[in-house]
């Protein structure tokens, strides 16, 4: 058990944003917290980070209490925060190199490290070029490196992908694999992506309002919902009858479209359309983890818009 | 020893960034040149103070007011960086947190440094006249400026999470602390109360060091100078590192 917390809880003055979470970590594992945001996942890195003090409750990272051995805990941890935090008057291998220092990397393997890393995420050729330059991607892939540099047996991310465009999403989700299979890094990563959740993570906790109200596989998370998901578009839905059929484990009608979970669709759909009502429209896929978290809550988990990321960006290179 | 190198670290990001925003450095110079040409030029028209020209008399009094805003406002940048996740990266760091206040401390002071002997090099051209000795004793008050104010600059701005006190910062720490040390005016025949403030702002007793060492126009003894500064630089960085351990 690498990361463990024992009802850990952070308070603020008219808000509880982590309440009482219990989580246990196995070493070498990418573990996801999921959720929308204000869910918490931040406050409870930061916690585990040793930035924020528990209220109540406590949590051992690698063995040291956060608490009483901040010190310990940061020297085993790498850090991937939300917003950038490298230094965009230096450049990429400058900021590397006073992490190098920061970190206790001892001198004689300090370039070396910085080269592997830059390696790592492919920016050896514009090391030498002020951050100010680089894209968001190459940006996060810098703090990505950054984080690695001292080989910390465990890296906590904070939405790591936030705001890249598809591929650069894809490029990053190879790094963490490869780090968690080869360096057998401990991942502890937050995210309110599905789809990163469910290539990334061995072990997903769903959280909403500072509660884990879900924990397992992204597969076994989904399977709960049923092997297959109906869409369709319908006037007006017999909800009542769908929901009597054996094979159905959930179905919700909700502004003239029904949404249906159920288990192998292929030899029952035709069932379910004839019970259904007149459809103007029919899409069956696969249950995503999205299903599972709007059939938990009732809501959907809204990726951020562009536009409030890209302030971020603006602001955070213009100072 | 890993304390140390983490503190040169920061130092070294301080002074790397200071020397690459040139146009902080061309305006923390044009600022004092205002000063002293217009200010100094205009005024010294119609006064004169002990023998020595109105400039050459504000002289010491416009280095310390040059550093004591770059150090403030370099101590209030603190805010900035907390603000957006640059600093989260440092406090994450296997630091104590006197080591972090330390090395921006002295980041600040070499920031300060260097743009108070670009202004002793101007000097030369307001009627400034130096001896090896001078030079030594200027170097140190300014240091102890620079240590000190950064420190208030720190400790403030480690407590703030957004800019809005600046402006009171600026009416209320800033412009007292300069109108209120003799910079313009000698410190005889003051009226009473004005002479009581002044005498407890410390950084009177570092511009009569200055001035006192320079035109040996000074109120106080050279020692009691000095002590005062050393008091004032303890107190503050003290203050600061409290400021730093409670800073979230």
């Amino acid at each position: 058990m690498i990361i463990k917390t024992e009802g850990i809880t952070k308070a603020f003055k008219n808000l509880v944003a982590v309440n009482h979470i219990d989580l246990s970590i196995d070493e070498g594992e990418v573990f996801g917290l999921l959720g929308p945001n204000g869910a918490g996942k931040t406050t409870l890195l930061s916690m585990l980070a040793t930035l924020l003090k528990p209220t109540e409750g406590r949590a051992t990272v690698n063995g040291f209490d956060v608490a009483r051995q901040p010190g310990s805990v940061r020297k085993s941890i790498g850090m991937v925060f939300q917003a950038p935090s490298s230094d965009d008057l230096l450049t990429g291998w400058e900021n590397l190199y006073l992490h190098a220092l920061m970190f206790g990397v001892p001198a004689q393997e300090r370039r070396q490290r910085i080269e592997e890393v830059l390696k790592l995420v492919d920016l050896r050729d514009r090391a030498d070029e002020r951050v100010k330059t680089y894209s968001g991607g190459m940006r996060r892939r810098l703090e990505l490196a950054r984080g690695l540099l001292h080989k910390p047996k465990i890296l906590l991310l904070d939405e790591p992908t936030l705001g890249l465009d598809p591929q650069t999403r894809e490029h990053i989700w190879e790094y963490i694999k490869r780090l968690a299979g080869d360096e057998k890094v401990t991942i502890l990563i937050t995210t309110h992506y599905m789809e990163e959740a469910d290539a990334l993570c061995d072990r997903v906790a769903i959280i909403d309002h500072g509660r884990v109200i879900a924990l397992d596989s992204p597969g076994n998370l989904k399977r709960q919902l049923g092997t297959s998901m109906i869409k369709a578009k319908v006037k007006q839905p017999n909800i009542d009858l769908i929901r009597s059929l054996p094979y159905v484990s959930r179905a919700e009608a909700k502004d003239g479209e029904v949404l249906i979970a159920l288990s192998e669709a292929g030899s029952h759909i035709q069932e379910v359309l004839c019970n259904l009502g007149e459809a103007s429209f029919v899409e069956m896929r696969e249950p995503t983890l999205n299903d599972v978290f709007l059939q938990l809550t009732g809501k959907e988990i809204r990726a951020e818009s562009a536009e409030t990321l890209e302030q971020k960006y603006t602001q955070a290179t213009g100072r | 020893m890993s304390e140390l190198t983490g503190l040169y670290a920061l130092w070294y990001r301080e002074v790397k960034v200071f020397l690459r925003e040139r146009s902080r450095i061309v305006s923390s110079v044009v600022n004092p040149l205002i000063w002293l040409v217009a200010f100094g030029g205009g005024l010294g028209s119609a006064i004169s103070f002990g023998g020595v020209g109105y400039q050459t008399f504000i002289f010491p009094g416009v280095l310390m007011m040059t550093v004591l805003f770059t150090s403030i406002f370099f101590g209030l940048y603190i805010v900035w960086d907390r603000k957006l996740d640059f600093f989260k990266e440092v406090m994450v760091a296997p630091l104590n947190r006197s080591t972090l206040f330390l090395g921006k401390m002295l980041g600040g002071c070499t920031d300060a440094l260097i743009q108070g002997a670009i202004l002793l090099v101007l000097g030369v051209f307001f009627g400034v006249q130096y001896t090896m000795y001078a030079v030594a004793v200027l170097v140190m008050f300014l240091v102890f400026i620079a240590a000190g104010i950064t420190s208030v600059g720190l400790a403030i701005g480690s407590q703030m999470t957004s800019f809005e006190g600046f402006g009171l910062i600026q009416s209320f720490v800033v412009m007292p602390l300069f109108f209120l040390s003799g910079a313009l005016y000698p410190l005889d025949n003051l009226p009473g109360w004005l002479q009581t403030v002044t005498y407890l702002n410390p950084l009177t007793y570092i511009v009569d060091g200055m001035r006192g060492t320079l035109l040996g126009m000074s109120a106080f003894p050279l020692v009691l100078d000095i002590g005062v500064s050393i008091a004032f630089v303890l107190a503050m960085a003290g203050l600061g590192t409290l400021a730093f351990r409670r800073m979230s």
